[in-house]
């Protein structure tokens, strides 16, 4: 049952994460909780984009939310086409937005 | 990662998803006395509607975003007895990606965890509960950044406690949307409308169908009790015609719609806003079922569904399925399911009062697919640059095009001919629109994977199985 308006998610649920940390993205600190996904982290921290795509170079980040779109993609540890809302934040962890199809070091 | 039921001993039962229906059905089958196995895509029980927050965000009451917490409290608990019985083996973070007939059982090949193990359950029986994923009919702008799922909003709020902005238009179809206007408002969002395609007189012509489910006209008290609450209006019979905005959406066009969905010329007007979430329904996740031949059909909703018998078996032997892969019809209907497949499947009557609950909610969801299922009109408001595919980046014009110049006319012809639906989400996010196009009612889902293999897993299977 909801109940009145609460300031943020993490108000509404009584939310105290266990820690924080931070997290690299594109050459930027951002600060993330522990048991976010990178997709979390990174709308916790006002970033909606991650991603170009292959033919238009346009901006993307999560679509559907739960893994089916593949709109998220993105570059985690060097890692390309990792989907961010299914992939769990680690502390350390260094996400970089992924342009085309993330492999441009292959040259295809 | 070994296990009873991947280690060659066959269980009774496997069940794909850990959502109301699989949960239900898996604990049931458990109190019956089968030997179970949980295969599920999440990390913790509860599927979709009842996603939580992971441990470590510290959640003191999760609850709050959710309805009838106590009915999946309740089974969560009892799966965690069951497994720690040893009578049910939760396999989660495992990704079912095919299930091929094996003599007289069914095995189940998945890939586990994030280093994409494989993994193999061999059953006596399988129950599909797969559930759904949304349906999201193109516009103008719809792939800006700020543009999500309303399903997709409702879950990286529930599961990361996290809002795509401060100010969001809810927009589409069907009941869902309000409860994501209100679980954004309650989380501190501003929502200024719920934009809804379809008009809600439309469940007047189906009071039968109300009249036996009063606890749905109490839900639909408690959304609007929300909307009122958080001063959200509520728009009916009017769509998100356009997004607007350069790196991410600043704005939206709102217009009325005709009863076709046809956007009527000289209603638009601008909404601003740093969020839109939309969504035009569910649709059931089918591929392991096609994969195995069960047969289909359309659903009042216009999505394909699985044809299911008053037992819950899908038409291929030793192969049920429960919630919303029998059409989209919500967690209650899905509890109640998931029991009967289970009493089925241990070769036991199921219950009267599960059977009449049944009927009641299923004739509900009927009205409701009914009132909801998209209007002939829509593609009115695309443009002929409007992007459809959003992997291969396939507008519009494309598509009308490969109709009717080049003589397509299904879903799969379209794709020969321009790429959309090949790309990454295989045609899960524009198969609805593309079939649209092609004029015709949508296929049932066919793909050989249901979800990313890594080539080397398909390599090891054994050859008479590849």
């Amino acid at each position: 049952m909801l109940r009145g308006p609460a300031r943020s998610p993490r108000d509404l649920v009584g939310g105290a994460p266990r820690a924080t940390y931070v997290l690299r993205f594109d050459g930027r600190e951002l600060p993330a909780s522990a048991g976010q996904s990178i997709a979390a982290a990174l709308w916790g921290a006002g970033v909606l984009a991650w991603r170009t795509t292959r033919e238009n170079g346009a901006p993307r980040g999560v679509f559907c939310g739960i893994g089916s779109c593949h709109d998220c993609l993105v570059t985690v540890n060097g890692r390309p086409n990792r989907r961010a809302c299914l992939t769990p934040a680690r502390p350390g962890d260094t996400v970089t937005t992924q342009e085309g199809t993330g492999r441009a070091e292959l040259g295809v | 990662m070994p296990n009873s039921a991947s280690d060659g001993v066959p269980c009774d039962l496997a069940v794909v998803g850990a959502g109301p229906a699989g949960l239900a059905a898996a604990v049931t089958a458990a109190d019956l006395g089968l030997r179970v196995a949980l295969l599920d895509a999440g990390e913790r029980p509860g599927g979709q509607y009842y996603r939580r927050p992971a441990p470590a965000l510290g959640a003191a009451r999760p609850e709050v975003l959710h309805h009838d917490w106590a009915a999946f409290a309740s089974r969560e608990a009892a799966l965690r007895a069951h497994a720690s019985a040893g009578r049910i083996t939760h396999l989660p973070l495992h990704h079912v990606w095919t299930v091929v007939p094996a003599g007289a059982e069914l095995l189940l090949h998945a890939v586990a965890g994030p280093e994409e193990e494989a993994v193999a359950v061999r059953a006596r029986a399988v129950l599909l509960a797969t559930g759904a994923f949304e349906r999201n009919l193109p516009f103008p702008g719809w792939t800006l950044p700020g543009v999500i799922g309303a399903g997709g909003a409702q879950a990286m709020l529930k599961g990361g406690l996290v809002l795509p902005g401060r100010r969001i238009v809810v927009a589409g179809s069907g009941p869902l949307l309000l409860a994501v206007a209100g679980s954004l408002a309650a989380a501190g969002a501003t929502v200024p409308a719920v934009v809804e395609a379809a008009a809600y007189t439309a469940y007047a012509g189906r009071l039968p169908a109300l009249l036996r489910n009063p606890g749905k006209l109490g839900e639909a008290a408690t959304y609007g009790g929300a909307l009122l609450r958080h001063g959200i209006r509520l728009l009916t019979r009017h769509a998100v015609t356009e997004a607007h905005g350069s790196d991410r959406v600043e704005a939206v066009t709102v217009a009325r719609l005709d009863r076709q969905w046809r956007p009527v010329p000289g209603t638009a007007r601008r909404v601003p806003c740093d969020a839109v979430a939309v969504g035009h329904g569910l649709v059931p996740q089918l591929e392991l079922a096609t994969g195995l031949g069960c047969a289909t059909r359309l659903g009042a909703d216009g999505a394909v569904a699985l044809e299911v018998d008053a037992r819950q078996r899908t038409s291929v032997p030793g192969v049920w399925s429960a919630g919303e892969t029998g059409g989209i019809g919500g967690a209650r209907l899905a509890l109640v399911e998931g029991e009967i497949a289970a009493h089925t499947i241990a070769g036991r009557a199921a219950p009267a009062v599960l059977v009449r609950r049944r009927a009641r909610l299923r004739a509900f969801a009927g009205a409701m697919g009914a009132a909801h299922r998209p209007g002939a009109g829509w593609p009115g408001w695309l443009r002929e640059d409007t992007e459809v595919c959003r992997c291969e980046e396939v507008p519009a014009g494309r598509i009308r095009e490969a109709v009717r110049d080049l003589g397509a006319r299904d879903a799969r012809t379209v794709k020969l001919l321009t790429r959309a639906g090949m790309g990454w989400c295989q045609g899960r996010m524009c198969g609805p629109a593309v079939a649209a196009l092609a004029g015709r009612d949508p296929d049932p889902d066919r793909r050989p994977l249901s979800c990313p293999v890594p080539l080397r897993r398909l390599a090891e299977l054994p050859a008479e199985e590849s």
